[in-house]
């Protein structure tokens, strides 16, 4: 499987791209192919301040439900809205159309603790 | 991925990993819940046709002169309509009306009958078979030795057509035929049958363990031109919820009863004693204190078992006991428990499901779903 190494990722099986202050989200490739048929992803409203490993959303799936963890902490800046009509875009395109939340980071350092892609698919295996 | 040493493998099983699907353990087994996607799967049997492996379940052969008998005080549905070659879908209980498991039972002959249970039963229903039968019939769990496919779909009938000369136009629902030894694969026996979990036209076919390789690959085979697909477990659930079938263990328990899960059609207290009988005329006759029944979200939201169902003033009124997604429906639906005293048990009543924190909006409706489409 595919994991970009301009990327950093969480156990979790999130993806983290970081832009300046922003982390843009999303889940892994590993991640979308465990849960199979994505069916829709609900998110907390923009604005709404997350800490790091609270959980931000829901991606609902035919077979399983499974939680969001924020990988950082900050405030939800914007929305993939796209995801409302086409949640498929996450199996599809797990690291582009199927992005998930922009975040801007309240304290940039925890990127630190991140995976790198070496490690999360040493993880994975 | 790690697979235990201890799980068990079906006939098929280095055909579902070299078709690439995603395994997974269920009852025991190492069993495909997916192949090219659930959704993908969901629609070929409703639109053409799949093929599934459904050789963990179980299969116990009773024989002799007390077959009858035993059978007739086993199960709920009444074994004297049945006639060779007829199938019938039941329940056997506990004696408090509890739900052991649900089954087919096949009529062979006077004095032989097949029952199918399922796979994270077999070995407590046989014991539950030896230990209440008092009419001394033959037991066999032969369930290690037999595998079975089901292809369902519109184009079922017409794909396995290709791999028999047994003319299944003449065979009706609920039958079954017969092959004799030797003349299907190599296999000593063999049972086409007229059953399904989908809600659609198509078959099982019961073969030898040894010979089921055989016969899935001549099925594929035959329905390649024919839009059939392998299907997993994933999409077996999705269309037996959108047909509204119960599945033990989620709907089904030994927690539950027959008359509250609307299985009082196979629970035929007149037909004479069987186990659970006395337990189950007294709720028919009292009524049951819940009701299974279906709805349809109408608003954006996926039921999963144990999930709340409430009425509009937030009042819990029962529980989820399946859910999903429906492919065809685009919306979720699901099958759970509601108090009988509510009034809100009837088609077309507006209750809503507790998901995570929101009452998502929901009506009470008779499967099957997909027939509305």
């Amino acid at each position: 499987m595919n994991y970009p190494s301009d990327l950093y990722y969480t156990k979790e099986h999130e993806w983290i791209r970081i832009e300046g202050n922003v982390a843009v989200i999303g889940i892994t490739e590993f991640a979308q192919s465990e849960l199979g048929d994505i069916v829709f992803i609900e998110i907390e409203d923009v604005g709404t301040e997350v800490a790091r490993d609270e959980v931000f959303g829901t991606v609902e799936a035919v077979k399983t439900v499974s939680e969001l963890f924020a990988p950082v902490s900050g405030r939800i800046a914007e929305i993939n809205d796209a995801l409302d009509a086409s949640p498929e875009a996450v199996n599809e395109d797990a690291y582009g159309k199927g992005w998930m939340i922009k975040m801007e980071m309240s304290d940039p350092s925890e990127v630190e603790g991140l995976l790198s892609a070496e490690d999360y698919s040493e993880m994975v295996g | 991925m790690t697979v235990d040493s201890a799980m068990k493998r079906t006939p098929l099983h280095s055909r579902h990993v070299q078709l690439g699907a995603r395994m997974m353990p269920f009852a025991g087994f190492d069993m495909p819940v997916q192949y090219s996607g659930i959704i993908d799967e969901h629609f070929a049997v409703r639109e053409h046709a799949g093929i599934f492996d459904v050789s963990h379940m179980g299969e116990v052969e009773v024989t002799g002169p007390h077959a009858f008998e035993f059978v007739q005080n086993l199960v709920s549905n009444d074994a004297a309509k049945l006639y060779d070659g007829k199938a019938m879908y039941t329940v056997m209980c506990t004696p408090e009306g509890g739900i052991v498991d649900d089954l087919l039972v096949y009529r062979r002959s006077v004095d032989s009958y097949l029952l199918v249970i399922n796979a994270s039963n077999i070995e407590s229903d046989y014991a539950w078979m030896v230990s209440n039968n008092a009419a001394k019939a033959g037991l066999r769990n032969v369930s290690d030795g037999v595998g079975l496919i089901a292809v369902q779909g519109p184009a079922a009938m017409s794909i396995v057509q290709k791999i028999t000369d047994v003319p299944l136009d003449d065979l009706k629902f609920y039958h079954f035929v017969e092959l004799p030894p030797d003349t299907f694969f190599g296999s000593e026996n063999a049972i086409i049958s007229a059953t399904g979990y989908t809600g659609e036209p198509g078959v099982e076919i019961y073969c030898d363990a040894d010979a089921t390789g055989a016969v899935w690959d001549a099925l594929m085979d035959a329905g390649n031109d024919k839009g059939l697909k392998p299907a997993g477990l994933g999409a077996r659930d999705t269309l037996r919820l959108e047909s509204g079938f119960c599945l033990y263990g989620n709907d089904i328990t030994t927690g539950t009863n027959p008359i509250e899960a609307g299985l009082g059609w196979v629970t035929k207290i007149d037909k004479g004693d069987f186990i659970g009988r006395d337990a189950l005329a007294k709720v028919k006759e009292a009524g049951p204190d819940r009701k299974l029944v279906g709805f349809k979200l109408t608003e954006k939201g996926i039921p999963r078992p144990g999930y709340a169902i409430v009425d509009k003033a937030g009042n819990e009124i029962g529980t989820v006991t399946s859910g999903s997604q429906s492919p065809l429906l685009e919306c979720g639906i699901g099958l759970g428990y509601v108090d009988a005293d509510s009034s809100l048990l009837q088609p077309g009543s507006e209750i809503a499901i507790r998901i995570r924190k929101n009452d998502v909006q929901a009506v009470v409706a008779k499967p099957p779903f997909h027939k509305e489409k």
